[in-house]
């Protein structure tokens, strides 16, 4: 076994901060190569949720989006991301990032698609980490099209409680999920009352 | 952010042992008697939150201003493993029964993934720097309390005649499960 | 040759890290909700530990003995963080699942356990085959675990359904089912050894 290198104080700190500092260049530089297609990942997964969301649109919505003072806001939270869907130069409606802070875990980010007088066309939860099996059952619980009484899609908020139906709303929470089900539906709500009250309805 | 909540929610709601799996190594390892877990939980307490308030410190004024945020895993394990190095120290001084008791386990505070999560965690749940001190003790707290809990079984299946393959070990995992079961019933605390 | 194949294979079977060191324990039970996840995390780590044994076992000579730990702390750290990166980039869909976890990869006993016990004190190809069995083993076992999970509470396997939407044992995906699923398999390992 060849010798090590003793433990004089003068070789401990030169190795240590030899190491340290190959390992912050190469890192640097890894970051460099990675930086790009990082951003690209949280670029596509925001355009892809915009896509499915929001009513048909020929525009560039990432493009034309603007920002409008959240309704009820958490701390530091104070705006929704607002992308208009419009088609032949026409507004055909809005996919706006909402959020609640009420989530069983805490943060749920929803990605939802408005018509233009603010009818629910669809959604996307883009963060959570609610329980696997029961609240992680968002996406599919409320876009069920086939059980009308827990699906969204489709109804308005200005004619339809948009709350679950032990709080005196009219949607169905989902079975053993009711904190994430109320968040969810309070992502929904901030969403919606975000537009109106930016006068954003036709 | 209630403090109430951060507490309740930290303690029994979101266990970091129970639902969220971090710190398991020492739990199957130290927790067969009760005294050790109580000198374990000391130590993961003091360890959990003077690194979250300093590896805080290092990513609210060093990482994020110079946008190096990726150097967060190298800098957070470090300060924790000096932090370690300082209990060690101190602890031996202290209290050389204790240290003896604890003995290879002190050192493993460094790697018990419970500390490292939960600074990792404040960054992510975007807490400030009360909530996040907060958070680390009361997560430390029920650390400790999953690990006393654990080590009151675990004396009793010691004494029990079980199959030969289900002792030990894979016992203490079943009993963990049925344990994290019944903390699954705080839902709805908050 | 007989002696790389063994030191390639110790890692599956006999000297299993999960099923019979009982290390890494952590992401064993926190990352196995499906057969994929437990495999991504499996791979992440292995190459984390292939990469680091190869550099420690090359440097070990150069590192004074007082620092050992710490140098290998940067080391893997180093590691982990290009992992991270990389699948941040380039598999965000994975990075996302496995979420906390992919930075605790740092914490991993058996990487900073076979960079002390072996790397340190043997070659670089010897590190290099001996990181990549335990590796694969760690891999192998993850695999094993999370399609028990899946399989007993989603009932599907690698994201192939073969039962209804909700008829899974829902337990199984939970905190409480990652525990008492390891808790059999190593119990059923423990028979089978002694058979």
């Amino acid at each position: 076994m060849a010798k090590k290198l003793e433990s004089t104080f003068i070789n401990m700190v030169i190795v240590l901060t030899t190491v340290s500092l190959i390992a912050a260049y190469a890192l640097a530089s890894v970051f460099n190569v990675t930086k790009e297609p990082i951003e690209q990942a949280a670029l596509k997964k925001k355009l892809d949720a915009i896509a499915k969301v929001a009513p048909a649109f020929d525009n560039d919505p990432n493009a034309d989006m603007f920002k409008l003072v959240a309704f009820e806001a958490a701390a530091g939270l104070d705006s929704l991301e607002v992308y208009p869907a419009k088609s032949a130069g026409k507004l055909v409606g809005y996919a706006v990032k909402s959020y609640t802070m009420k989530g069983f875990s805490g943060y749920i980010e929803v990605m939802i698609g408005f018509e233009k007088d603010g009818t629910i066309k669809g959604y996307s939860v883009l963060k959570h980490a609610e329980t696997p099996g029961l609240g992680s059952k968002m996406p599919t619980w409320f876009s069920n099209e086939a059980k009308p009484s827990h699906c969204i899609i489709g109804k308005n908020p200005n004619n339809t409680k948009i709350q679950v139906s032990k709080d005196g709303g009219d949607i169905d929470a989902i079975t053993a999920a009711t904190i994430s089900s109320r968040a969810f539906l309070d992502a929904i709500k901030r969403g919606y009352e975000t537009l109106k009250q930016g006068g954003k309805y036709e | 952010m209630e403090y109430f909540v951060i507490v309740i929610s930290a303690i029994f709601v979101n266990n970091i042992l129970l639902a969220q799996f971090l710190g398991v190594c020492p739990f199957l390892g130290v927790s067969s008697k009760i005294s050790t877990s109580v000198g374990m939980t000391g130590a993961v307490i003091f360890v959990m939150t003077i690194a979250t308030v300093v590896t805080y410190l290092i990513n609210t004024f060093l990482l994020v201003p110079f946008e190096i945020e990726y150097l967060k895993t190298i800098s957070y394990i470090l300060v924790i493993a000096a932090l370690v190095q300082m209990v060690e120290i101190i602890l031996k001084k202290v209290s050389p029964s204790m240290y003896q008791a604890l003995g290879v386990f002190l050192p493993l505070i460094t790697t018990n993934c419970a500390v490292l999560g939960v600074a990792l965690l404040v960054i992510q749940k975007q807490m400030n720097l009360m909530q996040s001190t907060v958070f680390a003790v009361a997560t430390g707290i029920g650390f400790g309390l999953a690990l006393i809990i654990f080590a009151g079984l675990r004396e009793h299946l010691d004494l029990m005649s079980l199959p030969k393959g289900m002792k030990g070990i894979p016992a203490a995992l079943v009993t963990a499960g049925i344990l994290a079961m019944a903390f699954m019933g705080f839902t709805g605390m908050v | 040759m007989n002696n790389h194949w063994a030191n390639l294979t110790k890692g599956f079977i006999r000297e299993n890290p999960v099923f019979v060191l009982l290390l890494g324990m952590c992401p064993t039970l926190g990352t196995t909700t499906s057969a994929i996840n437990g495999m991504g995390m499996g791979l992440a780590t292995a190459f984390v530990l292939v990469m680091s044994n190869m550099a420690i076992s090359a440097v070990k000579n150069i590192i004074p003995d007082k620092v050992r730990i710490p140098s290998f702390i940067v080391i893997i750290a180093s590691f982990v963080t290009i992992v991270d990166l990389l699948m941040a980039g380039y598999l965000p869909a994975l990075h996302e699942q496995l979420g906390l976890f992919i930075p605790l990869i740092v914490v991993n006993c058996i990487v900073l356990g076979r960079a002390e016990s072996f790397a340190s004190k043997n070659g670089v190809f010897a590190s290099i085959i001996d990181g990549l069995g335990m590796g694969l083993g760690f891999t192998f076992a993850l695999i094993i675990l999370g399609g028990t999970r899946e399989i007993l509470g989603s009932g599907a396997i690698f994201g192939y359904k073969f039962i209804g939407d909700n008829d899974g044992m829902l337990i199984f995906i939970l905190a409480p089912g990652a525990f008492i699923a390891l808790g059999y398999i190593i119990a059923i390992i423990n028979k089978l050894k002694k058979a």
